[in-house]
């Protein structure tokens, strides 16, 4: 039975912040099929081709038959906890400090035995149901969760370590203007986050929605014009210390590719929104939140990028603003190696064409904003790093692993 | 009982039983420490270095030398050389293979040596970079070591066959006191079994007392024909009987047992003894509860029996049942690949008569095992030896 977590007070401005320390990184290149299954929150384990066997830690060849086609494929999650410990002095700082700590070792029903983290409510003999996560060091490990729901059970100390939840955390939502920024807001406040700040360009200006935000209790209009390196940067100075979660919200869509433009001007503007401003979120907000990467309950935990899934294959019609959103999606993967250290995870959610304006001629199906909030929120919470919201996504994420070249030829098509 | 197959160890015998007296740290390199024990092995054979034709090494802290590389560092010119990375399995392991290199004439003397220094973070950082399958899925997790692995298998154990703390405590308290003869103990006061019991806890089941500490110090002993040893004036045991067997029982879901269990008949076999007729047992000792899986494996009672066992003997040089009369890496310290040779280079002592202080009586005939590298979720590595000495 899972204690619930308190609302941290105030933090006491003279008392030092914990520095962050990562569990163990290093990980055989093999292994790594898990940080893919546990980024995009699937179970995976490696499967044998020629004599179907599950087999676990990763291996170059079949423990049972020694073929060397092993490939990793979604396996059955339940198990068995065959025994547990509670780690009292372990070796390794970051678990010192978080000592006790427990682990056990589970049978799976489909054969193989997995050293584990487990759920305080995960009880010895016991059923229960694996998943790999990435822990603060951004690498996969396997964790037991209880069967059934129980009281409290996102609050557990152990799983805390492996998720973002915005239970209690302070989050910048960086364009209050935007439908997607604010069904976002809506959802983080849902899920419990002590206070949302959200970015407005020339706050003046009234904006749809404006009225139903600011009646939100716990919600802070900021002045944010990302675009703007100072107005970023004056932000941080203002609120940076207490950003535990950043999603960047900033949405410039353009249609068009090259030919059909005359000059850069608004090619400029794509990577002045888009990719200038992420450099300036990133410049002025990361520092701090990779410093504030193990400061207790609202501990700086991830950075949300909404990303075209059109990242990761251009698309012609948008074909500009595809380049814009690939340079993001770059910048990224740079980011995540940067904030590390500190524990913070990189979430990009993948989204296809959105129900909004500026998708107005594309057909159906396009992603409600509110698709795209819920996605980013229960990514959060389950702690994912690469998310693909609604069947355009998909379908690309799906076809891309099948064959890039048609995805190319038929994006151009 | 069974009869063994294999071609017995005829006129192969051990000879001087070095210990190189343990440090909990060190400043000095593992090279250092294995240098040492060459350097006692030629000075208690009577050699020169020259003489020794075989060698045979193994150690977690000589960074990037293996046996090659320490030839040259050493001055040795040899025609039979290995290197043995199997932690706590490695001597006998090395008695094995040195004994038949022996025996084949492929050389005339060799020289078994594990030697590992301690530096202030040497450990953590064997235990970092100790398995792929361990930097994979168990070094992530906190493991800290064996200590996890060893909680699981020990909470594992005690559920099944109803081991409590308490025997586990006989075995640890017992050594201590063999311990606290053996001049070389790192370990120099007396240990309760209140004082086991209230340890503080290291990784449940697994409390202080439970586990060894890790130190800097070297081991070793020579292998040659009996005709050699006659002539160089050497006390020398024989052997009379080993066994090695590696990831054996892998679908026990957590280990209950080692791989001495597949073996054992061929082991008594092979000595023409049986269990009643070993004078004393020293077995790796990692942690209790792997001695008292040994008690079971190793033929001493049956399976499930081991806490039984152990409450129904005297577990001192002078019980009813000698084990690891040395005091063990328990009360001695675990000084790396050194570890798996104390038992081994022990029993030397014992069934030459040589052990001083910590001498059984009249032993002749003695077991010694070992058992190393737990790579995911149990250990993988197994042997055992039963030595003689010359009057058995």
């Amino acid at each position: 039975m899972i204690e619930p977590i308190v609302k941290p007070r105030r933090k006491n401005p003279l008392k030092r912040t914990r520095l962050p320390t990562s569990p163990p990184r290093a990980r055989s290149r093999a292994s790594h099929g898990f940080t893919r299954a546990a980024a995009e929150g699937r179970f995976m384990l490696q499967r044998c081709g020629a004599c179907g066997t599950f087999c676990y830690p990763a291996r170059d060849a079949c423990p049972t038959c020694l073929s060397a086609d092993l490939v990793f494929a979604d396996a059955p999650r339940r198990s068995k906890l065959l025994c547990e410990t509670t780690l009292h002095v372990p070796a390794d700082v970051y678990f010192r400090e978080r000592a006790p700590w427990r682990v056990g070792l589970v049978a799976m029903e489909c054969g193989p035995r997995l050293v584990a983290h487990l759920h305080a409510d995960c009880e010895e003999g016991g059923p229960v149901v694996m998943s790999f996560q990435l822990d603060k060091s951004g690498q996969a490990v396997a964790f037991a969760h209880p069967e059934r729901e129980t009281p409290n059970m996102t609050d557990d100390r152990q799983w805390r370590e492996m998720t973002a939840d915005p239970k209690f955390r302070r989050v910048l939502v960086t364009n209050g203007r935007s439908i997607v920024g604010q069904e976002t807001v809506t959802a983080l406040k849902a899920a419990g986050a002590s206070i949302v700040f959200v970015g407005v360009a020339e706050p003046w200006k009234p904006f749809q929605g404006e009225d139903t935000l600011r009646a939100m209790e716990g919600v802070e209009i900021v002045p944010l014009d990302i675009g703007d390196e100072k107005s970023v940067a004056d932000l941080a100075a203002d609120i940076g210390g207490k950003v535990d979660i950043l999603v960047n919200t900033t949405e410039h869509v353009r249609a068009g590719g090259l030919l059909d433009r005359q000059g850069t001007s608004i090619v400029r503007d794509e990577i002045d929104q888009a990719y200038l401003g992420f450099v300036h979120l990133a410049q002025a907000f990361g520092p701090a939140m990779r410093m504030r990467g193990s400061d207790g309950v609202n501990s700086a935990a991830a950075w949300v990028n909404i990303l075209s899934v059109y990242a990761l294959a251009n698309w012609p019609v948008f074909g500009a603003y595809s380049a814009s959103q690939a340079a993001c999606l770059s910048l990224s993967h740079s980011l995540r190696a940067e904030l590390r250290p500190g524990g913070v995870k990189v979430v990009n959610v993948f989204t296809g064409p959105l129900d909004i304006e500026w998708f107005q001629t594309v057909p159906p199906p396009k992603v409600a904003p509110r698709a795209v909030a819920a996605a980013i929120v229960s990514a959060l919470k389950r702690g994912l790093e690469d998310v693909f919201v609604g069947d355009v996504a998909e379908d690309i994420r799906q076809r891309l692993i099948a064959n890039p070249k048609a995805v190319e030829r038929e994006l151009g098509a | 009982m069974q009869s063994s197959i294999r071609t017995p160890y005829d006129r192969v015998v051990m000879a001087v039983p070095v210990t190189i007296p343990y440090v909990r740290y060190s400043i000095e390199s593992a090279q250092w420490w294995i240098g040492r024990a060459l350097k006692a092995l030629v000075d208690g054979a009577g050699i020169m270095p020259r003489d020794i034709d075989g060698f045979c090494v193994s150690s977690f802290t000589a960074g990037l030398d293996s046996g090659i590389g320490l030839t040259q560092h050493f001055g040795l010119c040899v025609r039979w050389i290995d290197t043995i990375p199997l932690g706590g399995a490695s001597a006998i392991a090395a008695l094995r293979r040195a004994a038949r290199a022996v025996q084949a004439g492929d050389a005339r003397i060799v020289a078994c040596v594990a030697g590992d220094t301690n530096h202030v973070d040497s450990f953590r950082a064997t235990l970092e970079s100790f398995s792929r399958f361990n930097q994979d899925a168990v070094y992530p997790y906190g493991a800290g070591g064996a200590n996890a692995s060893f909680a699981l298998i020990a909470r594992n154990y005690m559920r099944t066959f109803g081991a409590r703390r308490e025997d586990f405590g006989k075995i640890a308290v017992t050594q201590r006191s063999n311990a606290l003869r053996n001049p070389n103990a790192l370990m120099k006061s007396p240990l309760t079994i209140e004082q086991y019991m209230s340890a503080r806890p290291i990784a449940d089941p697994i409390h202080l007392f439970d586990c060894v500490m890790p130190c800097a110090g070297a081991e070793a002993f020579l292998v040659m024909s009996e005709d050699v040893a006659a002539s160089l004036n050497l006390p020398a045991a024989k052997i009379l009987a080993t066994i090695e067997r590696h990831n054996a029982f892998g679908d026990d879901p957590v280990q209950v047992r080692g791989g001495w269990a597949m073996d054992i008949d061929e082991l008594y076999a092979m000595a023409g003894v049986k269990p009643d007729d070993l004078d004393f047992v020293e077995t790796y000792d990692d942690y209790p509860v792997i001695s008292m899986m040994q008690f079971e494996d190793l033929g001493f009672c049956q399976k499930g029996e081991g806490p039984d066992f152990v409450r129904q003997h005297d577990l001192t040089i002078d019980g009813t049942f000698p084990h690891n009369t040395s005091g063990g890496q328990l009360s001695v310290g675990q000084a790396g690949a050194g570890g798996a040779y104390l038992g081994v280079v022990e029993a030397l002592r014992q069934v030459l008569g040589l052990a001083g202080p910590t001498q059984v009586r009249d032993a002749r005939i003695g077991l010694a095992s070992g058992f190393g590298m737990i790579n995911y979720d149990r250990g993988l590595a197994s042997g055992a030896a039963i030595l003689a000495g010359p009057g058995a």
